[in-house]
């Protein structure tokens, strides 16, 4: 019996302390809420758009879609988070800048050209400098004069939609190249929605520099012991510093899809909150906010994890003043779930459920 | 512990000042705006603050310039409010004989100070665009007992009107019972509509849903709310929305949008399932505040409707100040500017041009 | 008998796959100093912590005082309520607030404090114990021993009848390890059983009355401190006969030496940030040479200034006869250099990693951000580490954090020996280990010598240096006061170093 109980308990322990298992339980459950309530929610039907092209349709098409810029967003927050043990809240202002700097470069200092004025790619291009230089920005305020990452980016959260403005004469500029609408729609032929293809790219992106990089390893051990990472040859500031350009980097991504999904910007209310969202998926993923260790997979599919929660909530009409308390209870959930002494009293009555069985 | 996080609110709080100064800062330093440098009449104040009420009876006349204090949110919040300041500052212009100082805020107490600062710096009229309605009374006080006229636009406030010449308001009611009647008028058999709703709670959000949702309540078998949600002015958040509808495969025909951006938002989610939208097409699009490229999807037929939210409140206060300056009381309190509703079938090339903002 | 003030019968703890007690005895009297000995793992910290409420307990009983029925202790605040107090190696007071504050802090009833009233009775408490601390004083701004004493003294002052001393001497140095002798002799006159947790074999022969040795979770023996020799100590804990600790110096073929082979390594008028006083040095190849001198005489800051760990402010290096700049830390790695620091957890151990991550760290660090070990490679490493240095882990992804200290310290060992270094610096490498590891570390730093590794070992006790090291560099107040070599190497001989003051002698 003692072997038994010991084995079985040693399975849900691991389990329980694998934190990927956070964001698959919410997964879980919001698949088999759906599935008891409405399972027309998983149907995909095949359909063709305004332009003639062939597209898929269906919520999880949908939230596939809309879920892109969070996961992409996810991933630098994942890194900013374990290496400055510190969040990022600057990301929806910043992602304010990089549109705008990109519909500057696309439609010059006129704001209803008739074509484009620069190349897409140049005005990406741009849009990746600025937004890297963003995370610079941040990432020397933490890095390198130690201020807390929260009120480090208090700056460019307050600032940032007035930049954004600025840089456009505070006008709102409109992309007139359909193409542009590609990247937050589809492209012609493909059935899939593109920021779809985007955030995967991204995605394998990270985990290719992950694998022949040791982005990880510096990052983690930076995160949990600075001091100790510093005797072993690292560079702590460094670190961090490249953690937050890296967020800069995907934030000018998040900033191509969101302005392409309409062809123009709104300086305030673009990607507004986003930054709660993609910190909320880096604690979904069950990485501690306080830094060290990531587990970037976790953190992408807690993205995926609130865009569902989200059009779950749309779907079911709660009206949508309502979503954020939603979002709140999960979040305290969530809170709760993984503090560590919440998890061993689990553990231990699961020990004792077990234990019990085993007796009888 | 305790320590670490004080200070870490003290630094927040700090740099969120400063921020917000630098935000400010860059406001007024627009293309619009040659003539009314804040700095400049900080510079000025001191100079004219000797010569205050006597010497206000009759400025203008004696070629004076008629010093003004505009305090008004800021012009980044929307188009809406770009168009409005811009609007002002064509009008109070040093040409128009004016000596305009500008202060933006979203925030109320920040106003109240510049508001305080005005008073002391002798203006003689104060246009205030107040964030919140509360709070405002013993400032305006302070105000009238210096012998300074208050207009207000745009928003009214929660004080006696006494301590203020008149106010200048858009009635929001009115545009959403225009716009729905406008609907009304386009017999459908029935109405199957989204109502993509703005920030909880604001005026225009109230004013627009209000004249939708009494509609809805008296005429229930015709009119039919598919679902009702705020989007919070965001453009993205209305794409979801209507793309939630469209997945689940419920039938509708109208798209009641409070803003233009929504709309906009809307039009993307129909376009990606190929729903026709516009004039003579099987669904209608309404937007508000009447943008420019909005009144242009309108004149493309891809719209139906637009409502305005006017913004050129600036020859309602010019006609107010010819008033006081001649001496006379205003004949109303309450001045409701016309707003207009434009249709995607009568709508010219010329109205785009005058009423887009 | 009739004067135990605690007996603990057939106490049984297990853990997933451990078993870590196993009927073990432990009896303590009114009055007696009862040292907890054993190495890492024995035992000792899970006895203490089932005493004390913070694990419960598989099997057998607690009696308290004369009492028949055996007790139950759900928490440590329980245990605290039933008169068994603990002070542990760490200082769990809080430094911000008065010795007072610190002494009374959790226990008033009702929330108005009387803060003179308090001021006095603590300063009744202090003075009865003659600890030198005022009670107005800020905690933190007394030395770490009166910060334990302090702690000790609250604990004393809410009536305990059993008291814990978990290693509370580890970091105090020899005059405020009288102290608190002194005060633990105070209180057991007093009548307090005191249980003394502590690796220094001189400080047990020193205060206590009795021994009660663990090993493997089990109970080997109590003992009267005068009927059990050192030797014999020792050999119970390791449950092993010793071959002559004392000599293992010559056991090791040593590395023969060239005449006018240019030194791995010399330093020339180096100082640092850290207040170290302008000091020139130099290491030979196959050499173990050690700084001495009292706690916080600078022995540390100084190889700290040689690996670039804290900014230098002067001083030219030479690495194998050739000029080097070393500025920071991976400066010093890429020379060949590796530093073991003296703060395991706060510059060694990385917690959250795994062993593997940890031993393969410094190694990556070296090869680049570009070329990443393979997972097969790092386990390689790890695995032969392990399996070298005889490291006690469950697996290579066992997070390092969850090691006992000793194995911790073997782990960063590794890391540095997978560096494969020419010069090592170890600052303490032996601290809060067991024995046994203890002479392993020794044993294989000669080891490496001999085969011609440079390695500069320093080490809190004397006995341990002039066990491993050919010369001692003595230091008093961050100066180099003296270089001891051949038959000077002896005890008396740093000792008048240190405390006489003299170069020239």
């Amino acid at each position: 019996m003692n072997n038994n109980s010991k084995s079985g308990s040693g399975v849900l322990s691991r389990l329980l302390r694998s934190q990927i298992v956070i964001p698959l339980a919410a997964l879980l459950l919001l698949i088999i809420f759906n599935l008891i309530f409405d399972p027309s929610f998983f149907v995909i039907t095949p359909k063709t758009n305004s332009a003639g092209n062939p597209v898929l349709s269906g919520y999880l098409i949908t939230i596939l879609d809309y879920g892109s810029e969070l996961a992409i967003l996810a991933i630098g927050m994942t890194l900013v988070t374990a290496a400055s043990g510190g969040q990022d809240i600057s990301v929806g202002a910043t992602i304010a800048i990089c549109g705008s700097a990109l519909l500057r470069v696309l439609c010059g200092a006129n704001s209803r050209p008739d074509q484009l004025q620069a190349p897409i790619i140049v005005g990406f291009l741009v849009a990746c400098i600025v937004g890297m230089i963003c995370g610079a920005f941040n990432g020397v305020l933490v890095a390198y004069f130690k201020i807390q990452p929260m009120v480090a980016t208090l700056i460019l959260f307050t600032a940032g939609r007035s930049i954004a403005a600025w840089i456009n004469n505070n006008e709102l500029p409109i992309v007139p190249d359909p193409k542009y609408a590609y990247f937050g729609g589809f492209i012609p032929g493909i059935p899939v929605p593109a920021p779809v293809f985007i955030a995967a790219i991204c995605i394998i992106v990270i985990f290719l520099v992950l694998k022949f990089t040791t982005l990880g390893l510096y990052t983690q051990a930076v995160g949990i012991n600075p001091s100790s990472s510093r005797l072993n040859g690292l560079n702590p500031e460094l670190v961090k510093f490249i953690s937050f350009v890296i967020l800069g980097l995907c934030v000018a991504v998040a900033a191509l899809i969101k302005t392409s999904r309409l062809s123009t910007i709104n300086y305030s209310v673009i990607a507004k909150d986003i930054e709660m969202d993609a910190i909320l998926a880096v604690a979904l993923g069950g990485n501690p906010l306080g830094g060290g260790k990531f587990n970037m997979w976790a953190s992408i599919i807690g993205a995926y994890v609130i865009q569902f929660l989200t059009t779950t909530l749309y779907k079911f009409k709660v009206s949508s003043d309502a979503l954020s308390a939603y979002k709140a209870v999960v979040v305290i959930v969530l809170v709760v779930f993984s503090a560590p002494t919440v998890r061993e009293w689990i553990g231990s009555k699961f020990k004792k459920l077990t234990g019990k069985k085993g007796v009888a | 512990m305790k320590k670490k996080v004080l200070a870490a609110i003290m630094a927040a709080a700090m740099v969120a000042l400063t921020a917000c100064g630098g935000a400010a800062a860059t406001a007024p330093a627009e293309p619009a705006a040659p003539a009314a440098e804040p700095a400049a009449t900080e510079e000025a104040a001191p100079a004219e603050e000797e010569a205050p009420a006597e010497e206000e009876a009759a400025p203008a006349a004696s070629g004076e310039l008629i010093k003004v204090g505009i305090i008004n949110n800021d012009p980044n919040e929307s188009g809406y409010r770009t168009a409005n300041d811009k609007d002002l500052k064509a009008a109070f212009s040093e040409e128009n004989g004016f000596d305009a100082s500008f202060a933006y805020s979203l925030k109320n107490d920040e106003q109240i100070t510049a508001a305080q600062k005005f008073i002391q710096d002798g203006v003689d009229y104060l246009l205030l665009s107040a964030a919140d309605t509360a709070g405002w009374d013993s400032v305006l006080k302070d105000a009238q007992d210096a012998g300074i006229h208050v207009i207000l636009f745009d928003r009214t406030i929660d004080a006696d009107p006494s301590l203020y010449s008149a106010s200048i308001v858009s009635d929001m009611d009115k545009e959403g019972e225009t716009a729905v009647a406008w609907l009304e008028g386009q017999n459908l058999d029935e109405y199957n509509v989204i109502h993509i709703q703005g920030v909880m709670g604001s005026a225009a959000q109230k004013g627009r849903s209000g004249a939708l949702d009494s509609k809805v309540a008296s005429d229930g078998d015709k009119w039919k709310i598919v679902t009702q949600q705020t989007a919070e002015w965001n453009a993205e958040k209305a794409q979801q929305i209507v793309q939630s509808v469209i997945d689940s495969g419920e039938k509708f025909n109208v798209i009641y949008a409070e803003n233009d951006d929504m709309a906009k938002g809307a039009v993307a989610a129909l376009d990606a399932a190929n729903i026709s939208h516009g004039v003579g097409k099987d669904v209608i699009v309404m937007g508000f505040d009447c943008n420019k490229w909005a009144l242009q999807e309108l004149l493309d037929q891809n719209w139906n409707y637009d409502g305005q939210c006017n913004p050129f409140q600036s020859e309602y206060i010019l006609k107010v100040i010819d008033e006081l300056q001649a001496g006379n009381e205003p004949a109303e309190k309450t001045i409701v500017m016309n707003e207009k509703g434009f249709d995607a079938t009568t709508i010219t090339a010329d109205d785009v041009e005058n009423y887009g903002i | 008998m009739g004067n135990e003030v605690l007996k603990m019968r057939g106490i049984d703890k297990v853990f997933p796959g451990v078993r870590a007690l196993q009927n073990v005895d432990f009896t303590l009297c009114k009055g007696e100093i009862h040292a907890l000995m054993g190495e890492n793992g024995a035992g000792k910290s899970t006895l203490i912590k089932v005493l004390t409420g913070v694990y419960p307990k598989d099997g057998g009983d607690i009696f308290l005082g004369e009492n028949l029925e055996p007790v139950t202790i759900k928490s440590p605040q329980d245990a605290q309520n039933q008169g068994i107090s603990t002070v542990y190696q760490e200082i769990t007071l809080c430094p911000n607030l008065s010795v007072a504050e610190n002494m009374f802090i959790g226990r008033q009833k009702g929330s108005i404090q009387n803060w003179k009233k308090m001021n006095e009775a603590a300063g009744a408490i202090l003075n009865e114990l003659t600890i030198p601390a005022k009670p107005t004083q800020q905690l933190a701004s007394c030395s770490i021993a009166v910060q334990q004493m302090v702690a000790i003294a609250r604990a004393v002052d809410m009536d305990c009848k059993v008291l814990i001393l978990d290693e509370p001497t580890s970091s105090l140095d020899e005059q405020e390890v009288e102290k608190l002798f002194k005060l633990m002799r105070d209180l057991k006159a007093k009548g307090v059983g005191i249980i003394f947790v502590t690796h220094f074999l001189d400080q047990v022969y020193e205060v206590c009355d009795k021994i009660t040795v663990l090993r493997d979770g089990q109970l080997v023996g109590e003992y009267e401190i005068k009927d059990l020799p050192r030797v014999q100590l020792v050999s119970k804990m390791l449950g092993k006969e010793l071959d002559d600790m004392s000599d293992i110096k010559s056991e090791n073929a040593t590395y023969e030496k060239k005449e006018g082979e240019t030194p791995v390594f010399t330093a020339k008028n180096l100082s640092s940030t850290e207040a170290v006083h302008p000091f020139d040095f130099h290491i030979n190849k196959g050499e173990v040479n050690g700084f001495t001198g009292l706690l916080g005489s600078g022995r540390s800051e100084c190889v700290r200034a040689i690996f670039g760990a804290d900014r230098n402010l002067s001083g030219e290096k030479t690495k194998d006869g050739k000029q080097v700049k070393i500025s920071k830390p991976i400066d010093a790695m890429k020379k060949g250099i590796a530093y073991l620091p003296e703060d395991r957890k706060v510059d060694g151990i990385v917690g959250d990693l795994s062993v593997r991550d940890n031993i393969v760290l410094a190694y990556q660090v070296l090869k680049g951000a570009l070329h990443p070990f393979s997972k097969a490679e790092a386990y390689k490493f790890a695995d032969e580490y392990i399996k070298l240095l005889d490291i006690k882990t469950a697996s290579a992804d066992t997070p390092i954090k969850s090691l006992s200290g000793g194995n911790q310290q073997k782990v960063i060992l590794a890391r540095w020996l997978l560096t494969h270094p020419d010069y090592l610096i170890l600052d303490e490498p032996t601290r809060g280990i067991d024995v046994g590891t203890k002479v392993d570390i020794q044993k294989l730093v000669l080891k490496l010598a001999s085969e011609g590794m440079a390695v500069t070992f320093i080490s809190s006790e004397t006995d341990e240096m002039l066990r491993t090291c050919s010369r001692l560099i003595v230091m008093r107040d961050r100066h180099v006061v003296g270089e001891l070599t051949g038959d000077d190497l002896n005890q008396n001989k740093i000792m008048s170093t240190i405390a006489g003051g003299e170069k020239n002698e």
